[in-house]
């Protein structure tokens, strides 16, 4: 018999593939079906926007850094909010809090409804997108309702928001909750216990707790591999310990545990937006009274000198920022997002960072894909929820 | 630590050590494994240009201990043309990020095994989160010729954005 040879093959996947979220290209080494090794290639969205911020005003750079995760948009200018009001040095209302809490939340729902939609499509649900997407919709609305935008709604400033409530603004939220966790429900009838769904994911793209710690990965992924570790809870921001809600986590590590864990996250999310929206008054303080900050009201730039001049700095050269530095880590909806800013004292960042959740999963890729299937490569990715804007930058 | 000396930065987050390079990576073994610290996430690692004062460069280190619900930033002065080792062995996510300094700032990790560009394109020159990289360079647009900017331009350019930031 002759001998049989065998070779690997290169395959190139990529960068224009419908499920790499973006523009990611992956080198694979195959052996057969099986993956021998990985090799991902970014920037393809790579736009410099740490290097554009630098010659924005402080203000200015919030619509910049919500572009960074597209999905996530506001927990991107919430971490850089709070970064920039810690070297400030501001405390905000708690009407104002509790308002960035439900906001938050609800934009973590949003994100995650895409995450639902577009990871059971690739394994084959296909529907799963449209009805994913019908709810977000909503959300979607809730945000056009209090900015104007929605996607990228920069309703978030600093010293505060940027308005008050919109009128009808209650009545939305509440309309979305009610209906919320019965759809939630119907999500899980078409998934949690599908049997091929849990056959494309159990057992898929295991990592354990360790490895996820040390390629820096704090988020859904180690939370999946039975960590607790939510920033929420380990290092409060906001209102956060006010409210009442459960860190959730999965023991396995693999795709269908990242399921399990992203849906109760969700629940979670519900629970803590139903309490907010109770405590959360019409009409109040929505924003700070510290005038270094936020322009004085219009009566009173109409009829006094002093809030003239203070209204005509703060939209002509901005405010200055104590020179320093500040780290803020938020729970974004794909992990640990954090913006690190340096000042040098002037109305301009020195320098503008954010702690980007998905360039560490799509670094860790490899470890986690090298060893299985081609066609777990598409489970993995999707479970892991990289949004490739937030990798590049 | 034996024969080493540290100095402690100022800041309004979480405690800031500045470590000597040459001392890094043993630093930050101790770091993650003295079971009072237990230092076990990377989070990122970056650095700030603070042209023009000398050493230009700091390298930023975030660390988070979830056992102990601790962070802290380690920071490491470089001037240009430092090698500053790299801490991959103790945290393997330090791998990409530290690519990430190299194509931005141009900072060179010693025995880095895969220092490449990662944001920009292999052929890119310069290293764009520089201070003195061109930004506000104004100038028609050059389609089909890469962009050449003169030294009195680029002087320019830099005292244009001083000029900028003295505004306060």
């Amino acid at each position: 018999m002759a001998e049989m040879r065998t070779e690997t093959m290169t395959v190139n996947m990529g960068p224009q593939h419908p499920s790499t979220h973006g523009v990611l290209r992956l080198i694979l080494e195959l052996d057969g079906e099986t993956i021998k090794s990985a090799r991902p290639t970014i920037g393809y969205l790579h736009t410099g926007i740490e290097k554009t911020a630098e010659q924005k005003k402080w203000q200015q750079v919030i619509p910049l850094v919500e572009r960074m995760d597209y999905l996530g948009a506001q927990s991107n200018s919430l971490a850089y909010v709070l970064s920039v009001e810690k070297l400030l040095g501001l405390e905000m209302p708690e009407r104002v809090q509790d308002i960035r809490v439900l906001l938050a939340e609800l934009q973590r729902l949003a994100s995650h409804l895409v995450w639902l939609g577009t990871h059971a499509m690739e394994i084959g649900a296909v529907s799963m997108l449209f009805y994913a997407l019908r709810e977000r919709e909503l959300l979607m609305n809730i945000n056009e309702l209090v900015a104007g935008f929605r996607f990228f709604p920069s309703y978030f400033r600093v010293g505060g928001l940027r308005d008050d409530l919109p009128r009808g603004f209650h009545e939305a939220v509440t309309a979305f909750l009610d209906r919320f966790p019965a759809k939630l429900d119907e999500y899980e009838g078409l998934l949690t216990k599908n049997d091929m769904f849990r056959r494309r994911t159990e057992g898929v793209g295991v990592i354990t707790q360790e490895d996820a710690f040390a390629w820096g990965l704090v988020g859904p992924v180690s939370r999946a591999a039975g960590s607790d570790y939510d920033v929420r809870k380990y290092f409060p921001y906001l209102t956060y310990a006010n409210y009442d809600f459960e860190v959730s986590t999965a023991k396995e590590g693999d795709v269908f545990a990242r399921y399990r864990t992203r849906i109760r996250e969700m629940r979670e999310s519900w629970k803590i937006c139903s309490q907010a929206i109770t405590r959360i008054s019409p009409t109040g303080a929505w924003a700070c009274d510290d005038t270094r900050v936020v322009p004085p009201p219009k009566d009173k730039v109409y009829t006094e000198m002093e809030a003239l001049i203070q209204h005509f700095l703060i939209y002509s050269q901005g405010f200055t920022v104590p020179a320093g530095e500040s780290y803020v880590p938020i729970e974004g909806p794909r992990g640990e997002h954090g913006v690190y800013i340096v000042s040098d004292g002037t109305n301009r960042p020195w320098r503008v960072k954010m702690r980007p959740p998905s360039f560490m999963a799509i670094q860790a890729l490899p470890k986690i894909i090298e060893g299985g299937m081609i066609a777990d490569v598409i489970a993995v990715i999707g479970s892991t929820d990289v949004v490739m804007g937030d990798c590049d930058r | 630590m034996p024969g080493a000396s540290f100095e402690a930065g100022k800041s309004v987050d979480f405690t800031t050590i500045y470590v000597p390079a040459d001392r890094l990576v043993e630093t930050a073994r101790a770091l993650r494994d003295t079971p009072s610290l237990r230092f076990n996430v990377i989070i990122e690692v970056t650095a700030v240009d603070y042209l023009p004062r000398a050493p230009r460069f700091e390298v930023v280190y975030h660390l988070l201990s979830v056992p102990n619900r601790q962070r802290i930033r380690l920071k490491v002065r470089a001037a240009e043309g430092d090698l500053i080792p790299t801490i991959q062995e103790i945290w393997p996510g330090a791998g990409w990020p530290e690519r990430e300094v190299y194509d931005m700032f141009g900072i060179i990790f010693a025995n880095h095994p895969d220092l490449r560009r990662i944001l920009t394109p292999d052929d890119w020159e310069g290293h764009p989160a520089r201070k003195d990289y061109p930004v506000q360079i104004r100038k028609a647009v050059q389609t089909y010729e890469p962009l050449e900017v003169s030294e009195e331009e680029f002087t320019a350019n830099l005292e244009r954005d001083r000029v900028r930031r003295q505004v306060k």
